[in-house]
């Protein structure tokens, strides 16, 4: 049997993505050592030869756009080469912050505006600006709508800061997502399908030491605490962990998902975004899951493979 | 045990509660959180800034093929004869291996000491041998030479922009880095009277007079003679480092400041720019006392730097014509500077302005107004093409709206064609800020913070 690990790839993310996919697949030989497991980066050449080398499953660990909206995935189902993870239309539907939002509870969505960089020149943007933030208020979390690790994204405070956020955010998409920023404490939540029904692994609290969980507090090791499971009590937890398999139900999600909320003090949840292919590094979220559930990543890829390749 | 007071809902250690509705909150004991690393709190202070950043991590794309990197500061060492060296190579092991696979001597090799000498006689630096010490590069050099001058604390000068792996070497001794402003000869030498007379630790001036790592400027022989001639009135060494002082594009090398004054001047010279920089040499020449710490520093931290290495060098050195290479290699990066110089020139949008380089690897270049580098480098890269942002150079937040743009390693059409994608992406910056408006003054310091370098954006 020959399995494929590919990360990588041309975004923004791809530093993490590599990290990932090396992880994973170093989990995998140890937990089949008589599998072979190779890894390669995305380029020109990676269509042609799952063409004429097919392996028995592709693991993508490639994270931001191609990897998680969908289009990596289509060509997979084009070949007939099975794949861990969702499917191309469930991931383009997660990879968008605002159709994925749009598809949930509104009472769990902060709410957002979704707007492209075309829209503000047109409108004029201290226009627009002023009228999102008189209807959201501050403060505010301005973010692209698609792409992960925390790039280009802003809390602004006060409102001479969400210019500057626009442009940053701008950098990493098109459009841009502009949504209420909610206080509380901040869970990661894995949801990983066994036997065919998918199970809530222990939440990741998170707790960054800046105060802020961006690029440096998720990748520098001691830059952010974790607690897990998460300090919550146990009805809490159980609402919580309801929420994820609402989420990876309702949006058509396959074997593995991270969903990331921020839950309030009255325990209401506030959804923030769910990712197909959560990152898989020494500072990642869903390994620490795994781990205080008593499961190892090799074994858990294991099953999903044998899931993958039988569907 | 008493019950935990009430804070916004949470407890005071912070635990969710929510005994309104029975639910009941948890002890301190019954959870730890964890970072990751079980050293973290063991760390020294001046590991303190050694963390990851989005920046660094967005030039893992940058080594992909389709990218055209104009941030790296890699030779083209491509333009080396592998077979000579695979020849020399082959023959120190078999005729000199058992002292090329041997410890050495931790001030280097004597032979290949002499050696440098006869480089460093091209501009103007005449010493003797037990001046010189061998390092792992120029940049073990930088490293020692700040451990034995600094305490933390202690202010070091450099140019405004410096080089990127200097301000790293400053950070971890906990230096106080304080940029002095440059003109079109470099260091301002009234702006750098003015920061000695204000700062009164002042341990070293760190300068780097020709082809400037960022800026691409060139000290002239009047300005080297003014910024000697205040380091002397302020009692105060001058570290030269002159990686690029062959790779000059007209005339004959410009003269270190060294060749000026061998008390004042401690200087640092690399094999990396005019050999290659995958063998890891360089070399400090010091005044005396200063060049016998450092040999103790440098047995402290490596022993002795690679007799392998050193051997293959010094045979390089005596067989092969290495200044008929350097005149090569200079041709080579003077087309490529011209390539970019040209394309620039062609392409780049109004209010956009770069240094015109006269050796060395790199430009300075200037963004229209309300600008950032850091901002722009994501939709760069997401154009194929990449550079590094001005702030790299600075330690103090500086530097948001320059970029340096090396030609050093594609092939000049390669570089017309970085430039065209860089101009598109400018113009596409330019059309943003006029949507958004430039950022406040107050807001543009804090993103452009300080970024740890990588080997080959050096």
């Amino acid at each position: 049997m020959h399995i494929l690990v590919l990360s990588g790839g041309l975004s923004p993310e791809r530093d993490v993505s590599l990290r990932s996919g090396r992880r994973v697949a170093e989990a995998l030989r140890a937990s089949m050592p008589e599998v072979e497991i190779t890894e390669s980066d995305i380029t020109a050449e990676t269509i042609p030869s799952l063409e004429s080398n097919p392996p028995d499953c592709v693991i993508s660990m490639v994270h931001g756009s191609v990897g998680e909206d969908g289009s990596l995935r289509s060509v997979l189902e084009a070949l007939g080469i099975p794949f861990v993870g969702s499917g191309s239309q469930a991931s383009r539907i997660a990879f968008d912050k605002g159709v994925t939002s749009s598809l949930l509870p509104k009472e769990n969505i902060p709410r957002f505006v979704a707007l492209p960089q075309s829209f503000f020149k047109e409108m004029g943007a201290n226009s627009v600006i002023r009228t999102i933030i008189g209807d959201l208020g501050m403060p505010l979390i301005v973010k692209p709508l698609t792409g992960g690790s925390a790039l280009g994204v802003t809390k602004c405070v006060v409102d001479t800061e969400v210019p500057t956020a626009l442009v940053t955010a701008f950098g990493y998409s098109d459009f841009v997502m502009i949504q209420q920023a909610k206080t509380g404490i901040e869970l990661a939540l894995t949801v990983i399908d066994r036997d065919g029904s998918p199970q809530a692994l222990p939440p990741v609290e998170i707790v960054p030491l800046s105060g802020v969980y961006n690029y440096d507090a998720r990748y520098t090791a001691g830059a952010t605490e974790f607690f897990v499971p998460a300090r919550l009590d146990p009805a809490i937890e159980s609402k919580v962990k309801k929420f994820a398999l609402m989420v990876h139900e309702n949006l058509n999600l396959r074997d593995i998902s991270r969903t990331d909320v921020i839950v309030e003090s009255d325990g209401n949840i506030w959804f923030l975004e769910v990712n197909v292919a959560p990152g898989m590094t020494e500072t990642s979220l869903v390994p620490q899951a795994l781990l205080a559930a008593d499961l190892e990543v090799g074994r858990i890829f294991a099953e999903l493979i044998q899931g993958a390749i039988r569907r | 045990m008493s019950p935990p007071a009430r804070r916004k809902g949470f407890t005071r250690e912070g635990y969710l509660f929510s005994g309104h509705k029975g639910y009941y909150s948890c002890t301190m004991s019954e959870q730890m959180g964890s970072r990751l690393d079980p050293w973290v709190e063991s760390y020294a202070q001046r590991a303190q800034g050694l963390t990851a950043s989005a920046i660094r991590a967005l030039f893992a794309v940058a080594s992909r093929p389709e990218v055209v990197s104009l941030a790296g500061g890699m030779p083209y060492v491509n333009a080396l004869d592998a077979d000579q060296f695979a020849d020399i190579t082959a023959r120190v092991i078999r005729e000199q291996g058992n002292t090329a696979l041997q410890y050495g001597s931790g001030q280097g090799d004597q032979k290949l000491r002499e050696q440098i000498l006869e480089i460093t006689s091209l501009v103007g630096v005449h010493s003797h041998p037990d001046d010189i010490v061998v390092t792992a590069g120029s940049q073990m050099g930088l490293d020692l030479v700040t451990k034995i001058f600094c305490d933390p604390g202690d202010t070091v000068l450099v140019e405004s922009p410096s080089y990127v792996g200097a301000l790293g070497v400053f950070r971890s001794y906990q230096c106080n880095v304080v940029h002095v402003d440059m003109d079109e000869h470099g260091l301002n030498p009234e702006a750098l009277r003015s920061a000695l007379a204000a700062h009164n630790n002042v341990k070293f001036i760190y300068t780097i007079p020709s082809f400037h790592n960022p800026a691409g400027l060139t000290q002239s022989q009047q300005r080297r003679e003014e910024i000697l001639a205040i380091a002397q009135e302020f009692k105060v060494p001058i570290l030269e480092d002159d990686p690029y002082g062959l790779l000059g594009f007209e005339g004959e090398p410009p003269q270190a400041i060294r060749a000026l004054d061998d008390q004042n001047v401690i200087y640092l010279g690399s094999f990396s720019k005019t050999i290659a920089s995958g063998l890891r040499l360089g070399w400090v020449i010091a005044p005396h006392g200063v060049r016998e710490k450092i040999v103790l520093a440098a047995e402290a931290a490596t022993l002795c730097p690679s007799n392998f290495v050193q051997l293959t060098i010094s045979r390089y050195l005596a067989e092969q014509p290495w200044q008929q290479q350097i005149k090569m290699f200079q041709e080579l990066y003077r087309e490529r500077r011209d390539s970019l110089l040209d394309s620039m020139q062609a392409l780049m949008p109004d209010g956009t302005t770069w240094t015109i380089p006269e050796g060395g690897f790199y430009s300075w270049v200037t963004l229209p107004e309300g600008l950032d580098a850091n901002t722009m480098l994501p939709r760069a890269l997401t154009e194929l093409v990449a550079y590094v942002p001005g702030s790299g150079f600075y330690a103090d937040g500086q530097g948001a709206h320059n970029l340096r743009l090396s030609y050093c390693y594609p092939d000049p059409d390669r570089i017309r064609e970085g430039v065209r994608r860089l101009s598109t992406v400018i113009e596409a910056e330019i059309e943003l800020v006029n949507t958004f408006g430039p950022p406040p003054t107050s807001l543009a310091s804090p993103k452009t913070r300080f970024f740890t370098p990588q080997t080959d954006i050096n």
